[in-house]
């Protein structure tokens, strides 16, 4: 399993990357997402994947006891998607912002500071 | 002392920031200023003279050593002394020279912030501080040079000043780092005990080299002279106290401070000889080549700058005291030129000796001050400027070798250097009076008086040199360590070589000023010769390097998003990829793996399809589709592998975010296919490789054992230190809740954005 979720990363990695590297804004945005998703999913990946039992102490017991699923890279990875999501809200609404005062999504058109008319 | 270099800050900031508020009128008060602080250091003169040294300390950085350590000993008295006094009477003349000028309010402010941070330079007793004082010196010496600012060639002028000295700044503070870490300190004084650690270190010849760049920049030495010239765009009283009286003399100053600490070596002292001897030359022979007066002033000035250099080279006691009475005798002579010069511009408005003559009939006063100060700069007798002469063949004559070639060169460059302050103290006053001339009127009280009391101060000292000896001379030997056993300054030393060499710099100083006339055919000579001078060199080397890094810039900043991309990515694939292969043995554990089972296979499967989907697709809404089904594959596998928080919140967002996506992407154009093929296909290889090595990696790093004691202390403190069972959202919210409450600022902060962005309304422009 480990071996093909390694697969997947390196595909999203790979995907992301490719769609960043487009012209076009919307897909840079999905390349953001994209390389968002397989990061999170390297780091569940480094921190060990154990199934059925995650880290929740059972109501008659004080502490995690049993095999357990380690809490620290679910704790960061939590967090890396809510901020991610904050990023891709502001990024989405950006570029929307921009194609309103561009009046392009190509990005080659974007590489200068000089004011659209 | 702290306290003196800050009344002239606080002066400056005053002026620059709220002087336009004050009156104009009152510019001549701004004068009491190096007054008060000239008084301030003269009552130092007695306890000094006794042989005190005044110290004082302020705790600024301990921890680093940096302290603000300020010594006044001698030398620092004597320059203290001139910055103030100099500084007093230029002050004075300022106000009436720049009357009713626009910016006179900016121009004192700067010209305070140099006063104070000269006098932190000639103060600091800790290299770090005297180099922070040093750099100040240099910018405010580039706002006075360019103070004309809508004049071109000033702004010019004061760029290259400003990347000359500046240069040197930084070869300053290389120096005062290695110098410090080398003797363990950065206290001058303290510097003094570990001189034979010092002298011995490995370091000792880049150190020396790294002072000389700092000292040669900012005292105009071949050949980085050029800037010095080009300085005398400023107004003439800046050119007067920066450019000729105190700034340039830093480095001399700063030379003869380190004298005690690193001279000694054959490669300190044959430098500066070289160096100081190769511009004294240079520039006097430059000033047969000029007409404008303060062109003749800025390379005699540069000569004499050579003169001091070369006699700290030449670091014998007696060339050490030429040294010290020479950086008197020049400052008082020259500033007195400078002066008169400003008052002949002033009214006549040109400064080309070729058109100046017979002034005296109208200005009898200024031609008399001329005539004094000509002759101390020729060191007739009985000026002060005799003497310094005296000191100085002196000190060449009695060098251990090559007496006869130095004491030559000394006697040329004086010979050069008598016919330049004639030509600029003398000719404009004598002959016959221009008609459009004769209407010139003297000028005010505060433009004469200085220069004559710097004329006067040449002469009494040159009578009377024991005003001098024991009050400044001795005490400025003592700090620098040269004990001179007797000393005594006197005008006549009887019938000697030196009395003979002396004679005959005057006769052929006198024979050259009548005989040879500026001529438009000499200085036509030195322009042919113009393209081979160190100024076209290094300002041609500067053109070069500034195209080389315009296209250096422009070859990486081009403002293509994937160029970057694809620059990182190939360094990251090249430095990841040589670790990967040259330390890592790709191996698998397939033991340790985890087993299959279909349902998260299945997920797999349409996971890996949606992405490709995702990447291909022609459709907008497709992608965004294909990318939510993404997020939902990815929420399942944190199901399936114990992590239900992550499930949920992945789950919700992946939903927001596709929602949001739908709401605000409909009405973008049309999805375009905007690059060649071609370029598809690298791309396509450029992600290929990366994802490979990012998934290579993940394999490599996941078989590493690693150390969970961190989460062993979670899983075992959650419920007893913190009341909950899920350990994850116990982290989140109890062990960790300062940075889940960031995140929140965070989140909102991306709200307000995203928020305000939806509502602003763009500026309409007609």
């Amino acid at each position: 399993m480990e071996l093909i979720l390694a697969i997947v990363v390196g595909l999203l990695y790979a995907s992301g990357i490719y769609m960043m590297l487009r012209r076009s804004l919307v897909k840079l945005i999905i390349g953001l997402i994209l390389l968002g998703n397989g990061a999170n999913l390297l780091i569940f990946l480094l921190g060990g994947i154990t199934k059925g039992s995650p880290a929740i102490i059972a109501p008659d017991q004080q502490m995690l006891t049993e095999i357990y699923a380690d809490p620290i890279p679910q704790a960061l990875i939590l967090t890396a998607i809510v901020i991610s999501f904050g990023l891709q809200a502001f990024a989405i609404v950006l570029i929307k912002r921009a194609y309103i005062v561009a009046k392009t999504d190509d990005l080659y058109q974007m590489n200068s500071t000089d004011v659209y008319s | 002392m702290l306290g003196a270099i800050l009344t002239g800050v606080i002066f400056a900031l005053v002026l620059v920031f709220f002087g336009r508020f004050l009156k104009r009128r009152l510019a001549i008060l701004f004068a009491a200023v190096p007054l008060g602080l000239f008084l301030y250091f003269s009552q130092y003169i007695k306890p000094i003279a006794n042989g005190d040294i005044i110290t004082q300390s302020v705790s600024w950085l301990p921890s680093f050593g940096i302290n603000l350590d300020f010594t006044l000993d001698g030398l620092s008295l004597m320059f203290s002394l001139l910055i103030t006094g100099i500084g007093f009477l230029v002050f004075l003349y300022a106000s009436e020279y720049l009357k009713g000028h626009q910016y006179l309010d900016r121009f004192y402010g700067y010209l305070g912030l140099f006063m104070a941070a000269m006098l932190g330079v000639v103060l600091s007793d800790n290299v770090v501080t005297l180099f922070l004082f040093w750099e100040i010196t240099s910018i405010s010496s580039f706002f006075l040079i360019g103070f004309n600012n809508n004049d071109k060639a000033s702004r010019k002028s004061a760029i290259t000043a400003l990347s000359l000295t500046g240069f040197g700044g930084v070869l300053f503070l290389g120096f005062s780092l290695i110098l410090g870490s080398i003797a363990g300190t950065y206290s001058i004084t303290e510097m003094l005990n570990a001189k034979e650690l010092i002298v011995q270190s490995d370091y000792y010849i880049p150190i020396i080299i790294l002072l000389f760049g700092a000292a040669f920049t900012k005292s105009a030495q071949f050949p980085f002279h050029f800037w010095l010239p080009g300085a005398m765009r400023a107004p003439t009283p800046v050119s007067t106290y920066l450019h000729s009286a105190t700034m340039v003399k830093a480095g001399v100053y700063l030379l003869m401070r380190f004298t005690p600490v690193l001279g000694g070596p054959d490669s300190w002292h044959y430098t500066l000889l070289a160096v100081g001897g190769v511009t004294m030359v240079y520039a006097a022979v430059q000033i047969v080549s000029k007409t404008d007066l303060k062109a003749i002033l800025a390379y005699s000035t540069i000569s004499a700058l050579g003169v001091m250099i070369f006699l700290t080279g030449l670091g014998t006691n007696k060339a050490i005291l030429a040294a010290s009475v020479f950086i008197l005798v020049h400052a008082l002579y020259k500033a007195t030129l400078f002066l008169i010069t400003g008052i002949i511009d002033h009214k006549t408005h040109t400064r080309d000796i070729r058109k100046l003559s017979g002034l005296r009939k109208v200005m009898l006063p200024i031609a008399i001050i001329g005539l004094l100060a000509a002759l101390s700069n020729g060191g007739v007798p009985p000026t002060f400027g005799f003497l310094g002469k005296d000191l100085i063949y002196e000190a060449a004559l009695e060098s251990e070798r090559w007496n006869w070639l130095l004491t030559g060169a000394s006697v040329f460059t004086n010979i050069l250097l008598f016919y330049g302050g004639f030509q600029v103290g003398v000719k404009p006053f004598i002959g016959d009076l221009p008609a459009k001339y004769e209407k010139i009127t003297m000028p005010k009280p505060q433009l004469w008086i200085p220069p004559a009391i710097l004329a006067l101060l040449s002469i009494v000292i040159g009578i009377f040199p024991l005003l001098i000896q024991d009050s400044l001379v001795v005490p400025t030997l003592n700090a620098l360590h040269v004990l001179e056993d007797e000393l005594h300054l006197k005008l006549w030393h009887g019938f000697n070589l030196v009395l003979g060499l002396s004679m005959l710099t005057i006769l052929i100083g006198l024979l050259i000023y009548f005989k040879m006339q500026p001529s438009d055919k000499r200085t036509a000579l030195f322009t042919k010769y113009e393209p081979l001078s160190p100024k076209a060199v290094i300002l041609k080397g500067g053109f070069y390097f500034k195209k080389f890094s315009f296209k250096w810039t422009n070859f990486f900043q081009n403002g293509y998003l994937r160029n970057y991309i694809n620059t990182i990515l190939l360094f990251l694939v090249f430095l990841l990829g040589f670790l990967l292969i040259s330390h890592i043995q790709l191996k698998m554990n397939f033991d340790a793996m985890t087993d299959i089972t279909f349902p998260e296979l299945a997920t797999l499967i349409i996971l890996i399809i949606s992405v490709l989907f995702a990447v291909i697709t022609q459709s907008r809404l497709a992608a965004v589709a294909a990318l939510g089904i993404v997020g939902l594959s990815i929420s399942l596998i944190f199901l399936f592998y114990s992590a239900p928080d992550l499930a949920m919140t992945q789950f919700s967002i992946d939903t927001l975010t596709m929602i949001l996506f739908v709401l605000v992407l409909y009405r973008l154009p049309k999805y375009l296919n905007l690059t060649n093929p071609r370029n598809r296909i690298k791309d396509v290889i450029i992600a290929t490789t990366f994802g490979t090595l990012i998934a290579l990696l993940a394999l490599e790093v996941w078989q590493v054992t690693n150390n969970n004691e961190v989460s062993r202390f979670y899983a075992e403190h959650a419920y007893t230190l913190a009341k909950g069972k899920n350990v994850v959202n116990v982290i989140l919210v109890d062990f960790r809740g300062i940075d889940t409450l960031m995140e929140s600022v965070v989140l909102t902060v991306a709200a307000i954005g995203v928020f305000s962005l939806l509502k602003l309304r763009l500026h309409q422009k007609d």
